[in-house]
């Protein structure tokens, strides 16, 4: 069988929950669009200001309309309690709802607006009351372009609901960013391929419905209508577990990068074997993730230590390896809730990378090794690299002048290096490509780069479940950075790609799991 | 004017202005039950405007329509227009519904149904096939629309009826035949009609009181003899003159 076809087979959960999101943003932007249209084409102001509010909303990028829906809800916390869900379902159904509402919204407005004068003073001289006239003359004669709209909203909405992924709603978005991220275009091929037939399925349906009202032919709207309905039935039927099971679920995070596939996978395996029931809401900004895991949207998230220095506790100085870890431990105690069970093992921390033979031939090891002779050498880094205070620390910190500084993209960066353009890069130290072209990271006795430890995070939700922290004891401190490397480059590397679900059995089994 | 006090209906002082366009100044006059009245005038006299403040399409700015000795306004416009029939210059039959659905209208909106019976009865009226019910009205000709049109004014068994420039689209020979069927029914039915109308012929051949609006008042008020006979003043015997003129000219090709 090919892996295409193996991929999209495996997406059945996906499908099912795009198409029940797609379906319920649909619905409700249909149910706030058709009253607003007959109100606005019985006002002219209140027409401007709802098409304008919609053609608005629609100029905002589709992710960062989900991505505002997190905060908006956190804040609607305070009107509507603390159980309020601020990540998945709710989010993505709101702000997709939001970007379905114009095209529904503009072809009822303008086919209400052009309906034949002749038509409105007929129904109008008959005697028909507002509500007979909208009924009897207006409804069935916009039919047709309401529908187009509500055909164009679904397409969009099937398109755009993707993005959904990024906030914690299962979706066909799921397989492309985690094959973006990994590089595996075979899922992401899968993932477009099973949302672009949805979208060309409810296209089909719907259009079939349009043409009904426009012919006037009950039996297409019918039949379009049923099968449509059938389809949403049949995925919701779909998910409804029967085994029957009560049990709690564990949600695990990770952030849109392999290694977080790789170690969500991991921590899965290890539950699932324990007996746990698990599920995965991967590909979340890197952002969403703390936030999600602290509010209890996530159970289970790994994070490092130097991105919550910065981005939690907002701080910029160094303390060092063991004392920002113990900071970072009280601070989510007490701030939180969510527990901090323990570090990993390895760091993911900016680095600076050498080949093999500049090591050999300048004697290097440590970044002070680096300071005599840097005036005769090129660094490279990724874009931002060079206006990171990282890069600054570490510059002041051993006096680096380098002969050269070039910028490449993290793609080509590892080439630069390994044809020579460059003879030091900066570096994520867990990076498979480390391993694999056999480069030196060079030590840092100076501590002037933070660490990254990988820790894992549990919400507070489980942060007292005794059995899911005993559970994932034997993880702690057992991942090197070597294995980690190596797991990484199974996904990343072109050919003979692993899936994370693979890479992280392997990391198991190699640390004895 | 206005010499008969128990008029079925009465116009009293009405006007209507558009911002500073004056449609309709100071009308004031009855008419009793069974007249059939012309409206004729030029475009823009405001012949349309004064018979839609009949039935509320058009609200006056001032003065008063009253029907059967009641302010048309005092009531809700719905109820109102379904017991007045009205025939339309576009004609205006719906076209996502057949020909009996569009004649079914009125009762319809009353909560009623009409029998098929009574709409055979009603096609028939207009000289049409009953079988047609069933056709939507894309496939008729101008001519059967318009028939339709007045069927469906008379469903709602009213007794009086409101046309506006009813015949106006139709060929000339489809127009001669269904202007001579409405003034049939309308003597057979009992009713009381307004037409408006710019063709000075039609309104002398069908109408049995001719009113001439010229710049919203009526300058005219006379049977179709009297007008024939030099009555009316200038604005109406120019419009006289017209079809005579006609005739005169298609007498001198034939001599």
């Amino acid at each position: 069988m090919s892996p295409l076809l193996d991929a999209l087979l495996d997406l059945g959960p996906q499908l099912a929950e795009h198409v029940l999101l797609c379906a319920a943003a649909v619905a409700l932007g249909i149910a706030v669009a058709l009253p607003l249209a007959v109100w606005a084409s019985r006002s002219p102001s209140v027409a401007r200001v709802a098409l304008g509010f919609a053609s608005l909303v629609q100029t905002i990028p589709a992710l960062a309309l989900l991505a505002l829906f997190f905060p908006i809800l956190l804040a609607a916390r305070g009107v509507f309690g603390e159980d309020l869900p601020t990540l998945g379902f709710l989010p993505a159904w709101l702000a997709l709802a939001l970007y379905a509402l114009l095209p529904i919204l503009r072809n009822a407005v303008t086919a209400l607006a052009n309906l034949d004068d002749e038509l409105i003073e007929a129904a109008d001289g008959l005697g028909m009351t507002g509500w007979q006239k909208l009924r009897l003359v207006e409804a069935p004669l916009a039919a047709p372009y309401v529908m187009a709209g509500i055909r164009t909203a679904s397409v969009w909405t099937i398109g755009a609901a993707t993005l959904a992924t990024t906030i914690g709603q299962r979706s066909l978005g799921d397989p492309i960013f985690a094959g973006l991220q990994t590089q595996n275009w075979v899922l992401v091929l899968a993932g477009c391929f099973a949302s672009a037939g949805l979208a060309l399925v409810a296209d089909a349906l719907f259009g079939l419905v349009e043409r009904g009202f426009a012919k006037r032919r009950p039996a297409l709207v019918i039949a379009g209508a049923v099968l449509a309905l059938a389809g949403i039935a049949g995925a919701a039927v779909s998910l409804i577990d029967w085994r029957g099971e009560t049990r709690e679920t564990v949600v695990i995070g990770a952030k849109s990068f392999s290694e977080q596939y790789i170690l969500a996978r991991a921590i899965g395996s290890v539950l699932e074997d324990a007996g746990f029931a698990v599920e995965y809401r991967e590909g979340l900004g890197s952002a969403v993730v703390h936030n999600a895991v602290a509010s209890s949207a996530i159970d289970i998230s790994v994070d490092y230590t130097g991105t919550l220095w910065t981005n939690q506790l907002e701080r910029t100085d160094n303390p060092g390896r063991e004392a920002m870890y113990e900071e970072i431990v009280r601070w989510e105690e007490e701030n939180t809730g969510a527990l901090v069970l323990g570090r990993l093992g390895f760091e993911n921390a900016y680095g600076l990378a050498v080949t093999q033979e500049t090591a050999q031939q300048y004697g290097l090891a440590t970044i002070a090794d680096l300071a005599g002779v840097a005036p005769q050498l090129t660094i490279g880094g990724d874009p931002e690299w060079f206006e990171r205070p990282e890069w600054i620390g570490v510059r002041d910190a051993y006096g680096l002048r380098f002969g050269e500084q070039r910028t490449y993209s993290p793609t080509f960066m590892y080439n630069a290096l390994t044809s020579g353009e460059a003879d030091v890069i900066s570096a994520y130290t867990s990076d498979g490509r480390i391993a694999a072209e056999n480069l030196i990271v060079l030590s840092d006795p100076r501590e002037a780069l933070p660490s990254y430890d990988a820790i894992v995070i549990v919400s507070p939700r489980m942060a007292s479940d005794e059995a899911l922290v005993e559970t994932l004891q034997p993880l702690l401190g057992a991942v090197d950075v070597d294995t980690m490397r190596q797991a990484n480059y199974a996904v990343d590397r072109d050919e003979d790609k692993w899936l994370p679900q693979r890479a992280g059995e392997w990391l198991l089994e190699q640390i004895g799991l | 004017m206005g010499s008969a006090p128990p008029a079925f209906l009465r116009f009293e002082a009405l006007g209507k202005t558009y911002d500073d366009v004056t449609a309709v100044s100071d009308v004031s006059l009855g008419i009793a039950q069974g007249e059939f009245v012309a409206l004729v005038g030029a475009s823009g006299s405001g012949k349309s405007t004064l018979l839609k403040c009949i039935n509320r399409l058009v609200e006056p700015t001032s003065g008063r329509v009253l029907l059967d000795g009641e302010d048309v306004l005092a009531g809700p416009a719905a109820p109102l227009r379904r017991r007045i029939g009205y025939v339309f210059q576009g004609i205006g039959l719906f076209p996502h519904m057949s020909v009996g659905e569009n004649i079914a209208l009125t009762p319809r909106l009353e909560g009623q149904s009409l029998p098929d019976a009574r709409a055979a009865e009603l096609l028939e009226l207009v000289e049409l096939d009953p079988a047609m019910a069933s056709r939507m009205p894309a496939e008729l000709s101008g001519g059967q629309r318009q028939r339709v049109g007045v069927a469906r004014a008379l469903a709602g068994d009213s007794h009086l009826l409101l046309m506006d420039e009813p015949f106006g689209a139709l060929d000339p020979i489809t127009r001669g035949q269904l202007g001579e069927r409405v003034r049939r029914l309308h003597e057979e039915l009992g009713l009381t009609t307004l037409m408006v109308t710019h063709d000075m012929a039609e309104a002398l051949l069908l109408a049995t009181r001719v009113l001439v609006m010229d710049a919203g008042q009526i300058v005219a008020d006379e049977t179709p003899e009297a007008l024939l006979s030099g009555a009316g003043g200038d604005v109406a015997q120019a419009l006289v003159e017209v079809p005579r003129e006609q005739a005169r000219r298609l007498a001198g090709i034939g001599g």
